[in-house]
Parts: C-alpha cells; sequence; structure tokens
C-alpha cells in the first residue's frame, strides 16, 4: 500500500509545536546558553563555559545570597511538607467519609486557593499588622495577647509566617488530589476489614494510606516544584528585597533581583540566567529521586 | 411504620458511617477550618465597605447606616484605571484559553488518533514542560520579547500562557481521546471525511476533558503576577493582579481604598469559580493525576 505524506499529521501538530518550542522550549535553551556567556568589552557576548556559575558559588556577593536563598527556600519547602500535605490529607480523609456536606466543605476550603496570591499576601499583611490590630484583637479574644508580635516584620519570623500564609492559600490542591485518590480505592477493600473490627484508623494506615502512596508522591514533588519557583507571595508582601534583611529571601526573588538589580547593584542577565540554571537542576534533581522512587514502589507493588 | 422508616438508616449508619463521637468530631474540625479559610476574606469585604474610623474602631461588625460608604471604591475608580485592568485580564485569559484548547486538542488528537514513527517523541517533547516551570526561561522569553517587539502588549502574556498551559492540556487531552470510541471515526471515514472533518467530529465527544483543562488553566493566568511585571507593566497592559499591587503600594494607608482594590480584584475568580467549580474540581480530581 502506498502512503502519502501525512500533511494533516503535521498540520495538527505545527500550531501547538510552535507555540510552545518558541515561547518555552527556545527561551529556556537561550536562559541555559546566556548562563556560559558573559559581558565582553565587544558588544557582542562571549562563551566563558561555567565562570557565571564559579563565580556563583564562590564570589562573596553572590554566594552569601545564594545559599541563604537555598536555606529559606528549603526550610519553606519543609513546612509545607510537615503542615500543608498532611492536613490536606486529614482534611481529604475526613471528607471521603459519608460525611453531611462534604461538596460544601470542599468548595470552601478550596476558595482560598484560586484567589490571587497577591491579594492574599497583602490581606494577610493587614491582618497581621499591628496598626489594624486584627490578629492582637483575636489573640486577645482567647487570653493570648501576650503571644502576639509582628511576625512578618521579624527576622526570626517572618520566613514561616510566609510559609504558612502559602500553606493556608494552597492546601485545597493536596485536598483535591487526595480525595481523588481516595475515592479511587475500592470499598470493598476495606468493607471486610471493617466487619472484622478494624478501626476507621487502622483501616486508614493499613489499606487506604499503601493504596495511594503514588499520590503521595505526586503532591511532594508538585509541592517541591511550585515552593522552588515561588515568587509572587514574598514579592507582595515583603518586596524584592525580601526583608526584613532578606530573611525572607527565596531563589525566586534572588533571580529576579540578579536579573533586574535593586537599589545601587544593576541587573545582570548572565547572572541571573546562571540563577535560573541552578534553579532548574534543583528542580530536575527533585523530579528525578521522585521518577526512581516511582519506579521502586511499582517494582515492589507487582 | 413511621418508627420502622427512622431505624433502617440507623443500622446502615452503624455499618457505613462513623458513629456519633467520631462524626461529631469530624464536623466540628471541618466547621473550624472552614472559619479559618473564609475569615480574612469575609473581614476584607465587610470592612471595604466601611468608613475608615469604624474599620479600625470596630473590625468584625457588618457594616450599618451610620459606618456604610463607598468612599473606598470611589477612591480606587478615581485613582487607578481598574476596568481597563479588569478587561486587559479577560483578554488574556479568554485569548489563552481558547488558544489552549485549540491548539491543544489538534495536537492531542495527532498523537492519539494516528500511528507515526514520532508519535512518541513528540507526546515526550511536548509533555516536558508539565514539570519545568516556565519561568525559568524568562530571560530568554524577555529577550525574544523584545525582538518580536512584543514587550508591552497583551499578545507576549497570551503567548506565554499558551505555551505554559500546553504540556498539561495536551495530556489529559490525548488520555481522553485515546478513550474515544473507535466506531464513529471510521464510519465517517468510510463515508468520504477528511480528517479535518474527523477531528471537528470528536470535539463534542471530549466536553469534559476540556471543561477539566479550562479550570486547570484558568488560575494560574489569571493570577499571575510575575510575568505581566516582567513583560507588560504599561499602564495600558497591566492586569488586574499587577494594577492591584500597584495601587496597594500607592494607597498603603488608606485603608477603605485598598480594602475595595482587594475586593474588586477577587471578585472575578469568585464569580468564576462559582460558575466553573463542578468543572474546577472534577478537572482536579480526575484530569490531573491521570
Amino acid at each position: 500500500m502506498k502512503r502519502r505524506f501525512p500533511t494533516h499529521i503535521v498540520v495538527f501538530l505545527l500550531p501547538a509545536v510552535a507555540i510552545y518550542t518558541l515561547f518555552m522550549i527556545y527561551p529556556l535553551l537561550t536562559s541555559l546558553w546566556m548562563s556560559l556567556n558573559n559581558k565582553s568589552a565587544a558588544d557582542s557576548p562571549v562563551f566563558v563555559g561555567l565562570a557565571n556559575y564559579v563565580r556563583l558559588f564562590t564570589a562573596p556577593e553572590f554566594a552569601g545570597p545564594l545559599w541563604n536563598a537555598v536555606k529559606n527556600n528549603v526550610i519553606f519547602f519543609l513546612v509545607h511538607m510537615v503542615l500543608q500535605n498532611p492536613i490536606g490529607l486529614l482534611l481529604a480523609a475526613l471528607l471521603t467519609r459519608k460525611l453531611a456536606g462534604t461538596a460544601v466543605y470542599r468548595a470552601i476550603i478550596f476558595t482560598p486557593t484560586i484567589l490571587s496570591v497577591v491579594i492574599i499576601g497583602f490581606l494577610w499583611k493587614l491582618i497581621l499588622n499591628p496598626s489594624w490590630g486584627i490578629a492582637p484583637g483575636l489573640l486577645r479574644a482567647i487570653h493570648l495577647e501576650g503571644l502576639y508580635q509582628p511576625w512578618l516584620g521579624l527576622e526570626s519570623t517572618s520566613l514561616v509566617t510566609l510559609a504558612l500564609i502559602s500553606v493556608w492559600q494552597n492546601i485545597g490542591i493536596p485536598m483535591m488530589l487526595f480525595t481523588a485518590a481516595l475515592l479511587r480505592v475500592p470499598t470493598e477493600l476495606f468493607e471486610a476489614a471493617r466487619m472484622d473490627g478494624a478501626g476507621a484508623w487502622t483501616i486508614f494506615w493499613r489499606i487506604q494510606f499503601p493504596l495511594i502512596l503514588p499520590t503521595v508522591g505526586i503532591v511532594a514533588v508538585l509541592t517541591f516544584v511550585g515552593n522552588f519557583n515561588t515568587f509572587d507571595l514574598v514579592y507582595a508582601t515583603q518586596g524584592a528585597l525580601a526583608g526584613p534583611n532578606f530573611a525572607s529571601d527565596i531563589l525566586g526573588t534572588f533571580f529576579y533581583r540578579t536579573f533586574f538589580g535593586y537599589q545601587l547593584q544593576p541587573g545582570d542577565p548572565f547572572m541571573g540566567s546562571a540563577v535560573a540554571g541552578v534553579m532548574l537542576l534543583i528542580i530536575l534533581v527533585g523530579v528525578l529521586i521522585f521518577g526512581l522512587w516511582q519506579r521502586r514502589l511499582q517494582d515492589v507493588q507487582y | 411504620m413511621s418508627h420502622r422508616r427512622a431505624v433502617a438508616p440507623a443500622e446502615r449508619r452503624s455499618l457505613g458511617r462513623p458513629t456519633w463521637l467520631p462524626l461529631l468530631a469530624s464536623h466540628t474540625f471541618l466547621i473550624l477550618y472552614c472559619a479559618l479559610a473564609l475569615f480574612p476574606i469575609v473581614l476584607m469585604i465587610i470592612n471595604s465597605f466601611k468608613d475608615q474610623l469604624s474599620i479600625f474602631s470596630a473590625p468584625f461588625a457588618l457594616p450599618n447606616a451610620e459606618t456604610f460608604t463607598l468612599d473606598g471604591y470611589k477612591t480606587l475608580f478615581e485613582g487607578s484605571n481598574f476596568g481597563g485592568y479588569v478587561i486587559n485580564s479577560l483578554t488574556v485569559t479568554v485569548a489563552s484559553l481558547a488558544l489552549i484548547l485549540i491548539t491543544g486538542s489538534m495536537a492531542a488528537f495527532a498523537i492519539a488518533e494516528y500511528r507515526f514513527r514520532l508519535s512518541p517523541l513528540v507526546a515526550l517533547y511536548l509533555s516536558l514542560g508539565i514539570m519545568v516551570p516556565i519561568r525559568l526561561g524568562t530571560i530568554g522569553i524577555l529577550s525574544l520579547a523584545v525582538n518580536l517587539h512584543l514587550v508591552n502588549t497583551l499578545w507576549a502574556l497570551i503567548f506565554v500562557y499558551t505555551a505554559q498551559g500546553l504540556p498539561l492540556a495536551v495530556f489529559v487531552l490525548t488520555a481522553f481521546m485515546r478513550q474515544l470510541p473507535k466506531d464513529l471515526k471510521e464510519a465517517a471515514r468510510l463515508d468520504g471525511a477528511s480528517e479535518y472533518r474527523i477531528y471537528a467530529l470528536t470535539l463534542p465527544l471530549i466536553r469534559p476533558a476540556v471543561g477539566a483543562v479550562m479550570a486547570i488553566s484558568l488560575i494560574p493566568v489569571w493570577n499571575d503576577l510575575w510575568f505581566p511585571l516582567i513583560l507588560a507593566p504599561g499602564e495600558g497592559t497591566k492586569t488586574i493582579v499587577l494594577g492591584a499591587s500597584v495601587f496597594l503600594g500607592q494607597y498603603v494607608n488608606d485603608y477603605s481604598a485598598v480594602l475595595a482594590a482587594l475586593t474588586l480584584a477577587i471578585l472575578p475568580a469568585v464569580v468564576l469559580y462559582v460558575l466553573f467549580s463542578r468543572q474546577l474540581i472534577s478537572g482536579l480530581t480526575e484530569g490531573a493525576i491521570k
């Protein structure tokens, strides 16, 4: 059978592949290429190999802020792993039992997730601000006013406070993904255990949780990629300087400052590209670890 | 009679449902959590309708005849071009979603329908973007936008968001199209329909997946701050999120104006959520992790 050249396949694929290549893959590659170049005396950039990366990791004006941002980003991520995902799982577990009003609960808990980070960040900034007095007022109502501090303004607490705001906003996502996974576990699997007198706690940890382990991994990797790419919340509440005194600086804000410059320091697209390169590497390593873990999980199951 | 009817569900409850103590605990926890989720938003909305004095003296009170005012909203519309920002956001969101759906469904159709040598490679290439955040290419995107004279145009945002949304859209739509029955398409082919006609015929069949893709792609596009800030910060192209963040910086001390800006900036998102929440939830629960 003779085959014509499949023009229609090309026509179907071309628009998506073209837009995706031009606006995503090509810029990513340009950025990576730029991170290997630097300004020269002439106008055209000159290839410098890994020199920008060496400078990023060794020069005091870059290495200090970079490690600070990495450290803060790790803390930011850990807060999400310790609070957002377990509470999301708990909410999902409650909402997949036969309770009345689950649809309403789910819709309300998901509401903050759909709102803009800028709005959320600013709103919490107002609420925590001593001059409006909402947070101290609420604490006074439960006789704990001594605990109040301007959490966003203190070096020791601003990062964790931002992470908690982010948890508050984004908890809807793990809740939804865990809900979907729990609903897919066939009820016969634990109905028998219930007949034998197993409690809800045992059933959850011995039967349901092992079965939704792949989703636990997906949620973890989505959290990881999202957290190491965060920018909006810190920028909206603390500005590009991620104050106080860079205490809430994470990789996204460090990238922005390196590229665009701030105060007296001029922006540098080549060093900015190198920061993006480091972020890409961190994210790829995370995704790779996830991929390997998922493969091992499959080997165990079958 | 009525007695028996009351007993039957109670018996079922003892098998399938938690007994009353855990039930009470569950509801208490969920209600408290919902209060935590809603209280900042409610606080913001009620105070945006009050005067400056009562915002501070009685922040938890509802506005009454004495304290009710629309001054905040007045300042907002006089001090900034909020209507224009909303139109920009709507234009960008609608155009990006349309492009994602049209080009994404075409590509998904090709990958799902035809067996050609490069098919797995194309699918893999397009799915790279699911995990790699497009933000990391920002420097490349900015220089591309400069070269194409797209800086401070809405087109820059539309193309970037389309590229950002396509990977997941193609992934979800391909999975869905593979499940479509073959008979209809074969029958149409026997009738001499062109491949383009067959693609058009499948579109109504993928409606549930289209709803899911729209819902998943919509939130990040509407709420983004990064690309509007970098690619289209001009007054004429500001989106609502960027416009609101600039306004908030300027009117920091005028609480009623700030709260009015915050309230208006979330309003479109809330309306969209109410309209699409079913698709959104089913999209997240079914589409995202297939």
